[in-house]
């Protein structure tokens, strides 16, 4: 399996990042080679191995439905890049 | 250009927030309405390094549900993350289930009580369990060019029910609407209040028009933001025909054009453009690492089974013909809830009379309901009480003007029906005496009895407004049966 320019910049957009023309050169060879290594794993016979859903072989990882504390208002703010005495603030949300 | 006929075609995703105390994947409170940003911690802010776990009452809620829904259970179900940025997605994705979901291929029944539509089965592609995002709110003050976010809302388990594209008219989306939410009020899985977002609706919609070239399809549109069941309806008929608008200015079919998302805006009664939907392989769904598989046993989806109580469907039906009520008064009784179905069940228990409680339960009661805006929970008469005066009504000794008077001054005292018939000075007519006042009424009222002789039953009438004058106390029916005895006799 190969990767194109194209796809990288399609996958740079739905990430939200920008490349310029040299960055993007770079990112397509970064790319290329690591699904290249990643290709080495269809070498494999798996013709007889059930497909997993999770690394780990443990199941019903399950809580109980009692309430715990929550962090404070200014905890929950504090990394926030802007915000307000209430609301964390992003650029405006168009649309609705 | 001329006008083509066409047929709405309708799926449902409905989304229904589940009742539990906290979050799907931490401990936070779901408490609709607390200060913005006060039920948040480092899970549900997308904090690296936070393990999420599964709410157990959460995932249980929904096989509730989706058994009542007729849908399978699969033994395996597991979580995948869906990708994109949203700011009131503070993880970058939302924890939702892709190819394995926790419930399939089911179906709901609905049909119309004022004959809308044919009776019609939606089937349900599959209902599985996902969590919510924030709240965003666009700081309109100060012009500032801000939103602000909420993430009290963020991780609270929904249960998204998918439908088959069965509807094909907006009055079967709103009573399948109805239906649903009746059904998990039965289940007591869900709050769902819609203004508090606890249901929410979106519908995809397009046209099937019958050209003369053959049927084409309009391409496909999800519609948002509907938040009640009028603006389900409304929605679905605005949209619909502005998509034949649309196909007849641009002719575009589905295919040429990519899915499009319109949010409904509620004041202004029609769809607007919102983002163009990424193509569902955008969001590159992958197994959640953070998270295991859930495996359940036959034993435990039997016993979920077992809490199920009557449903709504089957509800109606037994009182229909069990009870012998009519569809009419079996529809209004089994929407209003299951605790006036209890009431109902009671009261006809305890005054014998299942019809009779029916019609009372329909009209007295449910109009002091309406009229007080209660629920039957606080109605002041209980149905050990209503029963005694119902028990009187039937054995004729009041007729049902004054067994309403009766009533009425019930639900201000704590008195029996026996007390309150006296308090009010009620009595009942002996039946000799009944007869024997009937008797003087058609000797002096040549002119009735001929009219009776001759066909004119309703003219009767007149000798039970005599009889009033003479005695308040008689029983109208009773007048009338007995002077028409009299007179046929004569």
């Amino acid at each position: 399996m190969s990767l194109t320019r194209q796809d990288v910049e399609k996958v740079a957009l739905l990430a939200r990042l920008k490349f310029n023309e040299d960055g993007l050169d770079k990112m397509t060879d970064h790319m290329v080679q690591i699904i290249q290594y990643v290709d080495k794993l269809s070498e494999l016979d798996t013709e007889d191995v059930q497909p997993m859903a999770h690394a780990l072989d443990i199941y019903n990882a399950l809580a109980e439905d009692e309430p715990r504390p929550s962090l404070s208002r200014e905890d929950a703010l504090k990394n926030a890049p802007k915000r307000d005495e209430e609301c964390f603030r992003v650029p405006a949300v168009l649309g609705e | 250009m001329s006008e083509f006929s066409y047929e709405i075609v309708i799926g449902l995703e409905v989304h229904v927030q589940l009742k539990t105390k906290t979050k799907l994947f931490c401990r936070c409170r779901t408490e609709f309405g607390n200060p913005p940003n006060t039920q948040t911690c480092p899970v549900c802010l997308g904090m690296p390094g936070s393990l999420p776990v599964m709410n157990k009452k959460a995932y249980f809620l929904s096989m509730r549900t989706a058994l009542a829904l007729n849908c399978g259970i699969p033994k395996f179900t597991k979580w995948d993350r869906k990708n994109y940025f949203y700011p009131d997605l503070p993880k970058g994705y939302q924890t939702s289930q892709f190819d394995l979901p926790m419930s399939e291929e089911g179906y709901l029944d609905i049909k119309s009580t004022k004959d809308e539509f044919e009776p019609r089965r939606v089937r349900i592609i599959r209902a599985h369990l996902e969590e919510d995002a924030g709240k965003s709110m666009h700081d309109e003050a100060a012009g500032k060019g801000d939103s602000r976010i909420d993430l009290n809302r963020t991780g609270t388990p929904l249960l998204e029910i998918v439908s088959y594209p069965d509807m094909r008219s907006a009055a079967e989306a709103k009573a399948y609407m109805q239906e649903l939410r009746l059904l998990l009020t039965y289940l007591d899985v869900s709050d769902c209040n819609m203004q508090e977002g606890s249901l929410r609706c979106d519908a995809n919609v397009n046209l099937h028009i019958t050209t003369d070239d053959g049927v084409i399809a309009t391409p496909i549109v999800e519609i948002k933001n509907m938040n009640s069941f009028r603006s389900v309806e409304r929605g679905i008929e605005y949209e619909a025909k502005r998509q034949y608008d649309v196909w007849q200015e641009t002719g575009k079919v589905l295919g040429e054009l990519p899915k499009q998302t319109r949010g409904w805006d509620d004041s202004a009664q029609v769809t607007r453009s919102q983002r163009e939907k990424e193509e569902s392989a955008d969001y590159r769904y992958f197994p959640c690492p953070d998270l295991v598989p859930v495996i359940v046993t036959d034993q435990q989806i039997e016993e979920v089974r077992q809490e199920i109580g009557e449903l709504p469907s089957a509800l109606r039906e037994r009182l229909q013909n069990e009870f012998g009520l009519t569809v009419y008064t079996a529809d209004v009784i089994v929407n209003q809830g299951l605790s006036l179905v209890e009431y109902y069940l009671e009261l006809a228990a305890a005054a014998g009379d299942n019809k009779l409680a029916g019609n009372w339960v329909q009209g007295e009661v449910l109009r002091i309901l309406n009229d007080q805006e209660i629920e039957i929970e606080d109605f002041p008469i209980d149905a050990g009480r209503l029963a005694e005066l119902l028990k009187l009504v039937q054995a004729g000794d009041l007729d049902s003007s004054k067994a309403k008077d009766v009533f009425a001054a019930m639900l201000t005292s704590d008195s029996s029906a026996a007390d309150v018939i006296k308090e009010l000075g009620i009595e009942k007519v002996d039946e000799g005496a009944l007869e024997a006042l009937c008797q003087v009424l058609v000797e002096r009222n040549q002119r009735i009895v001929d009219d009776v002789k001759s066909g004119n039953e309703k003219a009767v009438g007149a000798l039970i407004g005599q009889a009033k004058k003479e005695n308040p106390n008689v029983n109208p029916g009773q007048v009338r049966q007995i002077c028409l005895e009299i007179i046929n006799n004569l």
